[in-house]
């Protein structure tokens, strides 16, 4: 039983973990450009895709590294020439565009690709497990734990210490008085936008290799993202990660003792913060 | 002249859908495709109620009209043969659900209150989903139709006879469609306008915003939970895609295709809407391609809508 708990924990927190980083790249967007980008979750699948075409001509390691790259850049070309026209008009239109790309993406991944899911090789030093005691801790795994704290390490150096990240907090503060002093908000937005693109390309070339490769992946995901950014608060990035980590321990505890409530336990955790402290865990008080 | 303009609008609307499953035979549809056409119009005007009228972005609709499906579906299923009763109980449940949720969500703004619907919209997708036994999961709810209604004096035949259920439909739309506009015509809708155009003006002036907000969003639950149920009877059948997230988008890209600030736009929106669904998902199967193109193009180069474009025209 102790180790069905502690497995079921473990998974929960890769899970959770795949939520913040994907619930990070959302929160980066909407902080800076009000956008919900609904479309993160075909992003996430393109990023899972991509690397699984570059494997045979880069390898897992190349792929992991060039496959986020890649989303990226495509995240980019979006924004300049579908997203950006919609800035400074009701929020309305920007989620309903990216409402519509999601369907884009996800039958586009499916034309391309196949609907059958596709089997993703992650090399052998990471598939076999590293104990048999804790079988279900395989490498593969705590590398994927890792690479995430990585990540987001890496954003939060980003954003704290270098000159686009301190641009991208400014803004989300006050965007006009940022622009004033000088400072490009198209370039702004437009590379804020790809970070956030980023994260998704790299959580789906992690996903790919965890879950396999199917169109509706994205999908899948990005309503916990959404649940993610509520419990921890809009605006407060480590809200954001604090928030998909928990409810990744809450559906993966919830699977050992009622696993059909698997999803709603989140669903539950979102309604009693909007009820006891509706600007989330870590969320400022009347920014929303 | 503008009142009389409206009032012929009225006219001309209504004819056409008295004549509706006559004149559409002509253009090579069938009366189910009209009564699709109606309860995907109800739909879209309740929610338009709180989108074009009240200024609140819900995206999550579809959980409320999903509930009214399955709140019809179940109660003709599991408890009485009624078709009258089982909308009050799909209403009923919508309702009440969205009175919770609305209590939760009312202090939210903009961008976060899109957001926090959409999401609260996939918990009934979910219970619907895994709750198999009941609900019959992924496969959805089989094994039951609409009943033909019994008024005492005559029996309307709606499960043999389209026709006859088509106009029982536009009747129940008619009636939720007066009510919708007396409400937008009473204070209480003018009060609604004006949370809309300027929701801190509305505040000095003492009017209790949340309160309104929330009894806004209730209406408009309301009738989205009777169209949701009408639905259900329309197709003899109800599955967890009628509350999944991507129905919630195509109420509102129905709302905004035919102009969220005029009362008739979701009409028109809901008849392009059907009508392409209808044509495309013959021709090539990717619908969902061609549905996110449309999306996009809509945004991109026609955000206020058919009547939104009509009436700007008009004025110029």
């Amino acid at each position: 039983m102790t180790q069905l708990i502690l497995f079921d924990t473990f998974n929960g927190l890769i899970v959770g973990a795949f939520y913040a980083l994907m619930a990070l790249g959302l929160s980066l967007i909407m902080n800076l450009s009000g956008v919900i980008n609904f479309a993160h979750g075909g992003f996430l699948a393109i990023g899972g895709y991509l690397a699984f075409t570059l494997m045979p001509f880069v390898g897992f390691w190349g792929g992991l590294v060039l496959a986020p790259i890649l989303t990226a850049a495509i995240g980019l070309v979006v924004e300049r020439f579908l997203i950006r026209p919609l800035y400074g008009r009701d929020p309305l239109y920007s989620l309903l565009l990216t409402f519509g790309l999601a369907y884009i993406f996800e039958d586009g991944t499916r034309y391309i690709w196949g609907a059958q899911s596709l089997p993703y090789q992650i090399p052998t030093v990471l598939s076999s497990p590293l104990s048999s005691q804790f079988f279900f801790l395989t490498g593969y795994r705590l590398f994927m734990v890792v690479l995430v704290a990585v990540a987001v390490g890496a954003l939060f150096f980003i954003l704290k210490y270098t000159r686009l990240g301190v641009r991208i907090r400014a803004g989300t503060l006050d965007l006009e008085t940022v622009s004033v002093l000088g400072v490009n908000v198209r370039i702004l937005r437009n590379l804020n936008f790809g970070l956030g693109i980023y994260l998704a390309g790299l959580a789906g070339v992690l996903a790919a290799g965890m879950l396999g490769l199917q169109p509706t992946v994205g999908s899948s995901l990005i309503m916990p993202s959404f649940v993610a950014i509520i419990v921890g608060g809009l605006g407060s990035l480590p809200g954001t990660l604090l928030g998909g980590l928990l409810i990744g321990v809450a559906s993966g505890l919830t699977t050992v003792f009622f696993p059909s409530a698997t999803e709603a336990v989140m669903y539950i955790m979102m309604g009693l913060v909007l009820l006891v402290r509706p600007r989330g865990l870590l969320g400022e008080e009347g920014r929303f | 002249m503008e009142t009389l303009n409206r009032q012929t609008a009225n006219i001309i609307v209504w004819l056409l859908l008295l004549a509706m499953p006559f004149w559409i035979k002509a253009l090579g549809g069938y009366t189910e495709l009209c009564t699709q056409v109606l309860v995907y119009a109800l739909a879209a005007m309740a929610l338009n109620f709180l989108l074009g009228f009240t200024g609140v972005l819900s995206f999550g609709h579809a959980a409320y009209f999903g509930l009214g499906a399955y709140g019809v579906a179940m109660t003709i299923k599991y408890l009485v043969a009624s078709t009258p009763l089982a909308l009050l109980v799909g209403i009923v449940v919508g309702t009440i659900a969205a009175a919770i949720i609305g209590w939760l969500i009312v202090n939210l703004r903009g961008v976060y209150f899109a957001m926090v619907t959409i999401a609260f919209g996939q918990v009934f997708y979910f219970i619907t989903f895994r709750w198999n036994n009941v609900t019959g999961g992924d496969d959805g709810l089989t094994g039951w139709s609409r009943v033909p209604i019994d008024l005492g004096f005559t029996r309307i035949d709606i499960l043999h006879n389209p026709t006859a259920f088509y106009y029982v439909v536009l009747a129940i739309f008619a009636v939720a469609v007066g009510i919708m506009a007396f409400l937008l015509r009473s204070p209480f809708g003018r009060t609604l306008l004006a949370i809309r155009e300027n929701e801190r003006r509305a505040r000095f002036l003492g009017i209790p915003v949340e309160r309104h907000i929330w009894l806004s969003f209730l209406i408009s639950c309301l009738f989205v939970s009777l169209a949701g149920g009408l639905y259900a009877l329309l197709n003899n059948f109800v599955d967890p895609r009628a509350l999944r997230w991507d129905m919630s988008g195509n109420f509102v890209i129905i709302a905004v295709l035919g102009g969220m600030r005029s009362f008739w736009g979701p009409m028109i929106g809901a008849a392009i809407f059907v009508v392409l669904q209808d044509y495309v998902s013959s021709m090539t199967e990717n619908w969902m391609s061609f549905l996110g193109l449309f999306f996009v193009l809509i945004v991109l180069f026609f955000p206020r809508g058919v009547l939104g474009i009509l009436r700007r025209k008009s004025l110029s």
